[in-house]
């Protein structure tokens, strides 16, 4: 029989170490990958629809629900977006505590990333709880990084999960000096910490691996991306976040819940930490860009298994620039500056662990929700997660099921996809069967 | 005094896998002494934090095993695995109750005693409010926990 014959599927059923649950297909037929699937099913849109009729303020609170690892992304699109629709701009130390709460946001969810859930996939653990009975140490720096972006949303969110004390113009209470202060110095040890977790992933082995991705990612005109700027691409898009849906489309696919995000025109494209690195390399700290070039990614990285050194690097630059703004903060006169509403159509992207999250409020003069439109990160990577596939198997048919099958859920990893915010129930399936013909 | 710490776990946007966080929410309104209740709302890693340390730990969470929904499952954690069934890797959440807790046996930060809660849901899509039979069943968890802690602690 010849190879060009064989049909065979992979299915994997049920993805490890990913955010929520989710289910993945391929089939190859005639020596070719002639079908990829990634399925997902989407908690957004049952909260678009739980939105509406709810006042403008509680967008923030009721949002940050959708995902246990990143409310403060939502917290931050959501308010935001209603600021736009209210013609209202958080400035000063408001805007700086928002960036520095974000920033733990990027510690905690980068943490556990690249310790607990990626780093096992390139040292032939099975999980992390392997990983922790051979390397307790290491598995508990990483637990320490992460303690450390917790502390910083418990401090400034009133609590870990779920904080409760963002709003739209501002906070509740904001931090005394002392306060703040005083969460400098774990974040001190955390930046000596993500140096050293750069130079530990850096030395992980990478499959050869590039995919020519059209990347997006905001851009900030001083700063690297975090809370705001215009919507930029490696091929040339530069447009203001209000124009997000004139330039994205979203499209229903039969095998997923989920909408597929595409640019109009040209399809895929990719976002997250790789995105955001290339299109923000120079707008890095000295001290990460110091840490990236140390550990040999040179400005663009396409090589989506190396994201892991991208999101160490991200590390760094979260603990950096949380402490460069704590050393600056001065408390604002008031903790939050007043948000009129008025009847608007708001739009707010923020920059997610996983990437841009996209929302958008129209609202009436009373502030009542008349729509809510949220385009999370790991719906915007579905794509771009299958072509990986397609491609990474394609390069492998000769792998045995068990290795191919492995390595599938790796590269789905390599996205840190996020199932709970992007989906309903993420169950990743891979199946694979061989049926020989005659 | 003893501390113990009781987590209760899940997401209370979908249904019955609130459970968990419902029974500490009744347990917050007669805390027994020395006890500390966590509401580690879709992060079960945070079982790992306060855990470290304590005397015993309690943690509750919803399981979706095809029993009858309502059906209360209790376990001792503290020396053996979670069953994978039960605890294992279907959960909604990065890591899985059981994982988090073998994380916590490797690194040496399991307390002495820990005993786990399973509450079979019936309902876990998107939206709020439990089940009658995962509601009976978050008051018989949160009695059980209430009538052992004050024993623990002795008369008053």
């Amino acid at each position: 029989m010849s190879p060009e014959r064989r049909t065979r599927t992979i299915k994997v059923d049920a993805l490890a170490r990913v955010e929520g649950e989710g289910a993945m297909l391929v089939r190859i037929a005639g020596g070719r990958v002639s079908e990829v699937q990634l399925r997902i099913y989407e908690p957004p849109r049952f909260f678009e629809a739980f939105l509406r009729g709810r006042h403008f303020t509680e967008a923030v609170d009721i949002t940050s629900r959708i995902c246990g690892i990143c409310p403060i992304a939502y917290q931050m699109s959501a308010a935001n977006a209603m600021e736009d629709a209210c013609g209202v701009r958080v400035d000063g130390a408001l805007r700086d505590l928002r960036r520095i709460i974000y920033c733990g946001e990027w510690i905690e969810s980068h943490a556990l990333h690249v310790y607990l859930l990626h780093a096992p996939d390139f040292l032939g653990y099975e999980s992390a709880v392997h990983l922790a009975r051979d390397h307790g140490s290491i598995v508990r720096r990483g637990l320490q990084l992460k303690k450390a972006g917790n502390g910083l949303m418990a401090l400034l969110g009133g609590r870990e999960v779920h904080p409760i004390n963002v709003r739209v113009g501002g906070f509740y209470r904001v931090p005394t000096t002392g306060e703040l202060r005083a969460a400098a110095e774990p974040l001190k040890w955390a930046r000596d910490a993500a140096m050293e977790t750069v130079r530990w992933v850096a030395r992980f082995p990478f499959p050869d691996f590039e995919q020519d991705y059209e990347m997006v990612a905001l851009r900030h005109p001083s700063e690297y991306p975090i809370t705001e700027g215009r919507l930029v691409s490696t091929r040339g898009l530069d447009i203001a976040v209000r124009e997000f849906t004139d330039h994205v489309v979203e499209e229903h696919v039969p095998h997923s819940n989920a909408l597929h995000a595409a640019i109009r025109g040209r399809g895929a494209y990719l976002v997250g930490p790789m995105a955001r690195y290339a299109l923000n390399f120079d707008r890095l700290s000295p001290l990460a860009q110091e840490a990236a070039r140390e550990a040999g990614l040179g400005p663009v990285c396409r090589n989506p298994f190396r994201s892991i050194v991208v999101r160490a690097v991200e590390l760094v630059y979260a603990c950096d620039e949380a402490l460069r703004l704590i050393e600056r903060y001065e408390p604002p006169d008031r903790p939050a500056v007043e948000v009129p509403p008025r009847a608007a159509t708001g739009h707010g992207c923020t920059e997610a662990p996983r990437g841009i999250l996209y929302h958008r409020y129209t609202i009436d003069a009373s502030g009542s929700i008349l729509d809510a439109k949220i385009v999370p990160p790991t719906s915007q990577n579905q794509r771009a997660i299958e072509e990986d596939l397609a491609r990474f198997v394609q390069d492998r048919l000769d792998l045995p099921t068990d290795a191919l099958t492995w390595q599938c859920e790796q590269a789905i990893r390599n996205y840190d996809p996020c199932i709970s915010c992007a989906t309903h129930f993420l169950t990743l399936e891979v199946e694979r069967l061989e049926v020989e013909q005659a | 005094m003893k501390r113990v710490v009781v987590v209760g776990v899940g997401n209370a946007y979908r249904r019955d896998d609130a459970a968990g966080l419902a029974v500490v929410r009744r347990l917050r309104e007669a805390v027994p002494p020395g006890t500390v209740v966590v509401e580690a709302e879709a992060d079960p890693m945070l079982i790992l934090e306060h855990c470290a340390g304590a005397e015993a730990a309690v943690v509750i969470d919803a399981v979706s095993s095809g029993g009858r929904p309502g059906t209360v499952y209790r376990l001792d954690a503290g020396g053996a695995p979670l069953p994978e069934r039960l605890f294992g890797t279907t959960s909604t959440h990065a890591f899985s109750v059981g994982e988090v807790v073998e994380l916590a046996r490797a690194l040496g930060t399991l307390p002495p005693r820990v005993t786990v809660f399973g509450i079979e849901g019936r309902a876990f899509e998107a939206g709020e409010g439990l089940s009658p039979e995962v509601a009976a069943a978050v008051e018989r968890v949160a009695a059980e926990i209430t009538a052992e802690a004050a024993m623990a602690v002795g008369p008053t």
